[in-house]
Parts: structure tokens; C-alpha cells; sequence
């Protein structure tokens, strides 16, 4: 498998690799994909409560090369844009951007499923 | 030391210079065709050709003329499963196997159940092995054929084939096995182990791609074959097509190669591979075996790496060819069904590398692949989720993943 050099360049220098705790109020964490299937996810996004911007984004990812780069683009992404917009990334703009092959979509799509997942812990912790 | 390394010669490996100089008069000048009975160019190559037959023979304690040439070992897997099939329909429709074997004989059996045979899939112990009891179990008095490998491909394990010929011998079924990565790497013995046919590939010893051989008991008992390619009847009528003669006179060397530093050779594989293991368990924590640790094959080494996804593990390490059980790795986007058939969980055969050590590599290079995959295990580990929160005390099987 040749990978694009955008997917190389993520994997060789992920952006934003970290954890945020987790209890924090302005913190949502997204946890996608399982063990046994080869592709796990932590997407994690700090938001500021009054104008629902994404401050901050750290992820960490076990994965193949292109669930990396995927998670690490996504990190990238969604930081300095409010919810509604981070809502609005499609995992096709990650396939488009990092070029992934047919038989590696399914990592841009969990990727895309894990902002939707720390956007949707982040808001449980704000109607509560 | 050169990069990048090879260290996957479970997969293939590369050609010894010994034995291109001796195919090489056979790709220039000496062309002709080893059937040619009336001029000078076919008897060379007939003369060349059975004397490669003698060594590869001398290498399995065989006679030169129960060697039949073929293109490889998955066509002598086919040839021996399918004929023996077809050849003994009348005395039986049962075949034993076991289920971690190659897919050339998983899926000929495959193709012998859709034409009516009935073929039993014996499991194996976490270990790798088969289990004897089992195997008594599974026979019939309609068990025309046995095979079971000697030396799995991913793992390493190797199977008591002594015990198992004894016990084919004993009931009187035809007992096959898939010598192909244990031939010439630890001693095989066609006539001590009881076997009747015997899969083999040069280029897992340092030979040619393209040429294999199947052997075939002439005697106590005589096995007969029927071919699965009509032709001109070359190979005894087991195979018909104009012999491969470069590529059986490149096999007859790497075989000569191989019996003769047979010894020292898998002694140095066996002490590469071990320090490799060593220093791997030394510096890193849950890195796990896979398949048992004695009956092994030296150069093999498998190991998972815990919380490390394999394709990312090899992308890292992108100076050393090595391969990965991973499903990422696979074309069937599967971990490997020889991984799941030893117990090991799905989430552990995604993390694991197989090292296949050969007899070109060096004690540097083993050092430097061990250190690259340290650094590198360490790396993502630092990147992964799953050892982050196995470090905070959570245990991962009682999480509820989202993908399931």
C-alpha cells in the first residue's frame, strides 16, 4: 500500500496528540471504533461555552497510518470553528484531502464520526 | 549494513549467489529441453536436470525418482490433495486437514467438499499444535488422505509429523505434508517421519521462484496420483509440461545448499532470533508470543505488541521489510485466520509483526530492527488510546465499543 504524503506527513508528525481530562465541563471526548476491529478513536474538543467555538482539539488514535492522519486531520480542522461548523465536515473532505484509497474510507469515516461524538458529549454535559 | 533490511523470509527469500552461477549457464547457452532425447542440448539438460533431482531427494531422505517437479508449492499442494482425491474415490471420500494450514490446501479441500468429498478441519491448541486424540478421532474407514503441514508459514509451529505419519501409517490412509518452510531449516526425513507426499518450494530455501516439487512415495506403500495438468507425459505422467530446467538445476543447488550447512545454519537463526525476542521482552512491556516457543521454527519469530496497530507498527519501521497479521495488511481486510485459530483475541492479532529471519541477515541488523521497533512501538503507544487507558487501570474488554 503506497501512501499519499499528506497521510506520511500526519503520521509522521500527528497534530495535537494529547489528552484533556475528561470530567472538565468545557470538554467533550469522543470514543469511536473497537479493538477488534483494528481502529480505535479519542477525539477530544475544548469549547467555550458562550460562543461555542472549539478552542482546542487533541486526539489519539490505534490504528493503520490512514486512521492516524485522519484523526490528526480532523483535530486541525475543527479547531477555531464554532459546533455547528465542526458538524459540517464530511468525511469525504478527509478522503479528498488526504487522498485515501477506496479500501481506507472507512477511516475518514470514523473520523468524522468522532467529532460528531465529542460535539455530542460536549452538548450532554450543557443541557444537564 | 544496507537498508533497507529483509527479514521476511517466511514470505520468500533471496536468491543465493551460489545458486545463480549454477542456473546461469542454463539461461544462456545451455537452453535445451530436457526432453529432447536425440541431440546434445536435451541430454545436458536432462543430465542437469537429474542431478538436481538427487539433491533435492538427499535433502528429504527421498529417492531421485519420487521428486516430481512442478511450479511451485501450491501447485504440488493442489497435485497432492487433488490426486489423491481423485485416484482413491473408489476407497474413500474423507480428507483430514487441519485448519491452520496454507490456503493452496484449505482451499483445495475447499474445492474436493463442493464435489461431493467430505473433509474434517482439525482445530489447534493455543500453542499451534494439533492435537493427536483429535486427529484418531477424525478417522473414518472412509480417510483416504491426511495433511497437515510441517512448519506453519505465520507461526512457525512445528507438528510432531513423526507421530502423526505413524499414526496415518497405522490405519492405512495416505498421509501429505506441506514441507515447504520447514525443508531444509530443520531436519525433514520423509522415511523417519512416515511420509507419503511431501510440498516444496525453492524459493523459501534460497532458490528460484516458479519451481517447487512434490514428493511421492514409490514404495510401502506406492502412492499413485491422478495429474491435475494432461500433457505430454512428463514426470512419470504426474505432470506434463516441458521441465523448468534453469529454475530445477537453481533448486538442486539452494537444496545441496541447504542440507549441507542444514546445522550451523538454523543454530545462528535460532540465536538471531532469540536475542531479537530478547531484546524485544526486554524493553517493552505486553508484547505477547504467538504459537509455541519450542517446537519452532528458528528464523520465526511472531509476536503481538499490545495496543499497537500493526500496519501503523510496519509504516514505522519503513526501513525493514517485515510482515503484520493485522487485517489492514490483508486482502481480505481479515487478521489472520491463523492467529484466530490459536485463540489469540481479534485485538491482539491486529498488533502483531512477523520477523522471518534468514540467512543473509546479521547480527546488526537484528539490532537495528529491534531498536526501530521499539522506538516505534513506543511512539504510537504514546499516540494510542487503548494504552492510555490501559495504563489508568480500565479494562478494555469491559468497555462498550461504539463499533460493535
Amino acid at each position: 500500500m503506497a501512501y499519499s504524503d499528506k497521510v506520511i506527513d500526519h503520521y509522521n508528525n500527528p497534530r495535537n496528540v494529547g489528552a484533556m481530562p475528561k470530567e472538565d465541563p468545557t470538554v467533550g471526548t469522543g470514543l469511536v471504533g473497537a479493538p477488534e476491529c483494528g481502529d480505535v478513536m479519542k477525539l477530544q474538543i475544548k469549547v467555550n461555552p458562550d460562543t461555542e467555538v472549539i478552542e482546542d482539539a487533541k486526539f489519539k488514535t490505534f490504528g493503520c497510518g490512514s486512521a492516524i492522519a485522519s484523526s490528526s486531520l480532523a483535530t486541525e480542522w475543527v479547531k477555531g470553528k464554532t459546533l455547528a461548523e465542526a458538524l459540517s465536515i464530511k468525511n469525504t473532505d478527509i478522503v479528498k484531502e488526504l487522498s485515501l484509497p477506496p479500501v481506507k474510507i472507512h477511516c475518514s469515516v470514523l473520523a468524522e464520526d468522532a467529532i460528531k461524538a465529542a460535539i455530542t458529549d460536549w452538548k450532554k454535559k450543557h443541557d444537564e | 549494513m544496507k537498508l533497507p533490511i529483509y527479514m521476511d523470509n517466511h514470505a520468500t527469500t533471496p536468491l543465493d549467489p551460489r545458486v545463480l552461477d549454477t542456473m546461469m549457464p542454463f539461461l544462456t547457452d545451455k537452453f535445451g529441453n530436457a526432453a529432447s532425447r536425440n541431440h546434445q542440448f536435451g541430454w545436458e539438460a536432462e543430465q542437469a536436470v537429474e542431478q538436481a533431482r538427487k539433491e533435492i531427494a538427499a535433502l528429504i531422505g527421498a529417492d531421485p525418482r519420487e521428486i516430481v517437479m512442478t511450479s511451485g508449492a501450491t501447485e504440488s499442494d493442489n497435485l497432492a490433495v487433488k490426486g489423491v482425491a481423485q485416484m482413491y474415490r473408489e476407497k474413500g471420500d474423507h480428507i483430514i486437514t487441519c485448519v491452520t494450514e496454507h490456503k493452496a490446501i484449505l482451499d483445495s479441500c475447499k474445492h474436493l467438499e463442493k464435489e461431493g468429498y467430505r473433509v474434517t478441519f482439525l482445530p489447534v491448541t493455543d500453542k499451534g499444535f494439533v492435537d493427536l486424540d483429535d486427529l484418531q478421532r477424525a478417522i473414518t474407514d472412509k480417510t483416504i488422505l491426511i495433511t497437515i503441514m510441517t512448519a506453519n508459514n505465520e507461526v512457525g509451529v512445528i507438528q510432531d509429523i513423526k507421530a502423526i505419519g505413524k499414526i496415518a501409517r497405522e490405519r492405512g490412509i495416505i498421509f501429505h505434508t506441506d514441507a515447504v518452510q520447514a525443508a531444509g531449516k530443520v531436519p525433514f526425513n520423509v522415511n523417519d517421519m512416515n511420509v507419503d507426499l511431501a510440498s516444496l518450494s525453492a524459493h523459501k530455501m534460497y532458490g528460484p521462484k516458479g519451481v517447487g516439487a512434490l514428493y511421492v512415495r514409490r514404495r510401502n506403500p506406492r502412492v499413485l496420483l491422478t495429474p491435475i495438468i494432461d500433457g505430454g507425459g512428463h514426470e512419470r505422467g504426474m505432470r506434463s509440461g516441458t521441465l523448468n530446467v534453469p529454475g530445477i538445476v537453481g533448486f538442486g543447488k539452494a537444496a545441496e545448499l541447504a542440507r549441507k550447512d542444514l546445522a550451523t545454519e538454523s543454530a545462528e537463526m535460532l540465536r538471531l532470533r532469540e536475542r531479537l525476542r530478547h531484546t524485544l521482552e526486554r524493553e517493552l512491556d505486553e508484547v505477547y508470543l504467538n504459537g509455541d516457543l519450542e517446537k519452532r521454527l528458528p528464523g520465526n519469530l511472531n509476536m503481538s505488541f499490545a495496543y499497537v496497530e500493526g500496519e501503523s507498527l510496519l509504516m514505522g519501521i519503513n526501513d525493514v521489510a517485515v510482515s503484520s497479521g493485522s487485517a489492514c495488511t490483508s486482502a481480505s481486510l481479515e487478521p489472520s485466520y491463523v492467529l484466530k485459530a490459536l485463540g489469540v483475541g481479534e485485538d491482539l492479532a491486529h498488533t502483531s509483526i512477523r520477523f522471518g529471519i534468514g540467512r543473509f541477515n546479521t547480527e546488526e541488523e537484528v539490532d537495528y530492527v529491534a531498536n526501530r521497533v521499539i522506538e516505534v512501538v513506543r511512539r504510537l503507544r504514546d499516540l494510542s488510546p487503548l494504552y492510555e487507558m490501559a495504563k489508568e487501570g480500565i479494562d478494555l474488554k469491559s468497555v462498550h465499543w461504539a463499533a460493535e
